[in-house]
């Protein structure tokens, strides 16, 4: 590419921002800062960033809401029960809150927390040259802890409601989850705004999944367009494991996901699955690194995306399989359908084998959808509209139907008709 | 029923249809034979109103309406149907689900009720032992690794789903055993009635044995040259097309 873009010194971004007064450990925050320390934004140049523009967020110098305001946060909510933890510009909403008392499950505040209680977090994210997960160390504002106790099975939901609501605001929030050997939880986060424009979200979740354990984080996107948000999921497995993921994009301007997940242990099972519907001048961007570091585990990923109007998306899958990491069993496929000429994607499935005795695959498709279809509905009487809503819903459905939380595809439903039309 | 006048319809500049006339009345079935490539199936799209032709001149009237100004689907919501020669596959949207949508959208276009899910599933039930349709294959995605035969039977349980005044089939029989054919063809005499009509569209003069047509037309070079009553088929099969050739490069 031929063209330049203009750095944006990070300090000009940051200026509004304050020091974490979270108990983090120490020689953290100073890296961090160090790290932020005379740098600019990435550029297009920056192989991670590659199809990914930050000119738009780079420009904002957002401030930082001192307090919430009381934003009703009841429609944002997927789960009727459980436990339900509500954070406003990057602040616990603690009359929207609600701490429900499960056996074997623990759910606090960092802003509560000794620095003993946090000596773990930022263990597994790493911050040079990651300056968002740097910023989200340096500039902390709030964090939630989960611990889910050996052997304990939490059926009933847990949920965070991220939400948006101020113009030119930066929410930095991190959440650390333990979940102990044999035990079985599911995890919801969802992005929110309302009111908001220009608001950046900086979350970073760090998850470890212990020995035996099952646990399934699913998250569902669904800021407003105007504003950003940045995600990093990062993930270490034990032996015995599962973990499967479920990333539901469906608005905002930017969305970046990051995950990785480390498969530490043998026998492991990994699922990634994500869905992104885009329209308008949407961009979102889902990076994703599975890094099989053990023998005998097998790993599902199933990205599909359906981008209209002008919107954009990327799809970057890393899968390492190392040196002595053998009998692995990995798939992953990236599907696009799209809607428009003016509608594009980048699709990288990139596979890295070290170890021989190995069964793995990747794939990409990008297409329209197919017209012979849509001619073969028109000629039942349904309309030109119908026909391609029902293609459009059978394409994604594939994904979406890999959940089977009711509320949290009823909330996706909900969403899809208001915004599309869909009856599913 | 139908009535066709002078259709001309051409695809990416080349004229297929060269004045063809063809008239239908309710209550009859009509079969429509001729050589690869003379046009049957271009005619069936264009009634069916694909837009990759062109109609450059002619008419259609179809029952009362001006055919070729109605969209794809509201020719279905008025009643005409196509069973393709080649029924695509559309993984991920399930037979019932998209006849529901069907059915409910031709409803709603003629001012009818949205029909219950109970009815509608005694409907699904009663019209695919018509075919004797696995009602498993109901349920499946639409055509998604059906067998041929199951696809063309999966078109005649959608017609008799539909209920329309004017069914169109292209080749329904190619590819069919004699019990599938012997089926197929049990499903559209069930379907038969003084209300409504049937081009069949056909290479084979078994097909004929089976479902009796009132009159046969040859389709050649983009017209109907000949209409004869159900004996010609049997001609045609004897003798195959090249009299017909001959008698057209004679005029
Ligand atoms: N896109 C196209 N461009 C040019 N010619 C085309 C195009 N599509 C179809 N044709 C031609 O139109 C003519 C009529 O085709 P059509 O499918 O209607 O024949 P048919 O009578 O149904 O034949 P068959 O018995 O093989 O089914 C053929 O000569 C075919 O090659
Ligand atoms: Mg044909």
């Amino acid at each position: 590419m031929s063209e330049t873009q203009t750095d944006r010194t990070l300090s000009a971004f940051t200026k509004h921002l304050r020091q974490t007064e979270i108990s983090l450990p120490a020689h953290l925050i100073n890296a961090s800062l160090n790290e932020l320390a005379g740098k600019s934004f990435p550029t297009t140049r920056t192989e991670a960033w590659k199809y990914t523009r930050l000119t738009k967020l780079s420009k904002l110098s957002p401030t930082l809401a001192a307090h919430h305001d009381g934003i009703n946060s009841t429609p944002f909510a997927i789960h009727s029960t459980g436990n339900r933890v509500v954070i406003e510009n990057g602040a616990i909403h603690m009359n929207a809150t609600r701490f429900e008392t499960v056996s074997g499950l623990t759910i606090k505040r960092f802003s509560e927390c000794s620095a003993e209680e946090l000596q773990h977090v930022g263990g597994m994210l790493s911050l040079e040259n990651e300056l968002f997960n740097a910023m989200n160390t340096a500039y902390l504002q709030e964090g939630i802890l989960v611990q889910i106790a050996d052997k304990a099975q939490i059926n009933s939901p847990i949920e965070l409601i991220h939400l948006l609501s101020k113009v030119e605001c930066a929410a930095t929030i991190r959440v650390f989850i333990h979940v102990g050997k044999f035990a079985k939880a599911a995890l919801t986060m969802g992005t929110w705004s309302a009111g908001a424009d220009q608001s950046i979200l900086n979350a970073v979740s760090e998850i470890h999944v212990g020995e035996g354990a099952h646990f399934t984080l699913q998250k569902l996107q669904c800021e407003e367009e105007g504003n950003f948000q940045i995600c990093t999921e990062e993930i270490t497995q034990d032996k015995d494991s599962v973990f499967t993921m479920h990333t539901v994009t469906l608005n905002g301007t930017l969305v970046r996901n990051n995950v990785r997940v480390r498969v530490n242990g043998t026998n492991c099972e990994t699922n990634l699955y994500g869905a992104y519907l885009l329209k308008g001048n949407q961009h979102t961007d889902n990076h994703t690194v599975i890094d099989h570091m053990m023998p005998h585990c097998l790993s599902n990923e199933l990205y599909k995306g359906v981008i209209d109007e002008q919107a954009t998306a990327v799809f970057n899958g890393k899968v390492f399989v190392r040196k002595d990491a053998q009998k692995i069993n990995a798939f992953q496929s990236n599907g696009n359908v799209l809607m428009t000429d003016t509608a594009s994607v980048n699709s990288k499935p990139e596979l890295e084998i070290y170890a021989d005795d190995v069964k793995c695959s990747h794939g990409s498709t990008t297409g329209q959808l197919d017209e012979e279809a849509v001619f073969y509905l028109q000629s039942r009487g349904i309309s030109e509209r119908s026909a391609r809503n029902l293609l459009v819903e059978a394409f994604i459905g594939e994904v979406l139907d890999k959940n089977d939380n009711k509320e949290f595809v009823a909330k996706t439903n909900a969403i899809l008709n208001e915004r599309f039309g869909w009856e599913r | 029923m139908i009535t066709i006048k002078n259709l001309h319809a051409s695809i990416d500049g080349k004229e297929i249809l060269k004045g063809l006339n063809l008239e239908v009345p309710a209550g009859q079935v009509h079969a429509i034979m001729g050589p690869n490539g003379a046009g049957k199936s271009t005619l069936a799209s264009v009634l069916a109103g694909r837009e990759d032709y062109e109609v450059t001149e002619g008419s259609v009237d179809f029952d009362g309406a001006d055919l070729l100004e109605l969209s794809t689907e509201d020719r279905a919501r008025e009643g005409m149907f196509l069973a393709f020669q080649y029924p695509v596959e559309i993984p991920g949207v399930s037979n019932v689900n998209f006849l529901r949508t069907a059915l409910n959208e031709i409803r709603e276009y003629r001012g009818q009720e949205a029909i219950s899910a109970k009815d509608f599933m005694a409907m699904v039930r009663e019209k695919s032992a018509i075919v004797e349709l696995d009602p498993k294959l109901a349920s499946r995605a639409v055509n998604e690794g059906f067998s041929g035969g199951e696809k063309k039977r999966n078109e005649i349980f959608q017609m008799a789903m539909l209920e329309p005044k004017l069914a169109i089939l292209d080749e329904t029989d190619s590819g069919l055993d004699i019990d599938a054919l012997r089926i197929v063809a049990n499903g559209v005499n069930k379907l038969r009635s003084e209300k409504n009509a049937t081009i069949v569209i056909t290479h084979y003069q078994r097909l004929l044995d089976y479902i009796i047509p009132d009159v046969v037309h040859v389709l050649y070079d983009g017209r109907i040259v000949k209409s004869g009553p159900k004996e010609l088929a049997l001609e045609l099969e004897e003798k195959g097309y090249d009299w017909i050739k001959a008698e057209q490069e004679a005029k």
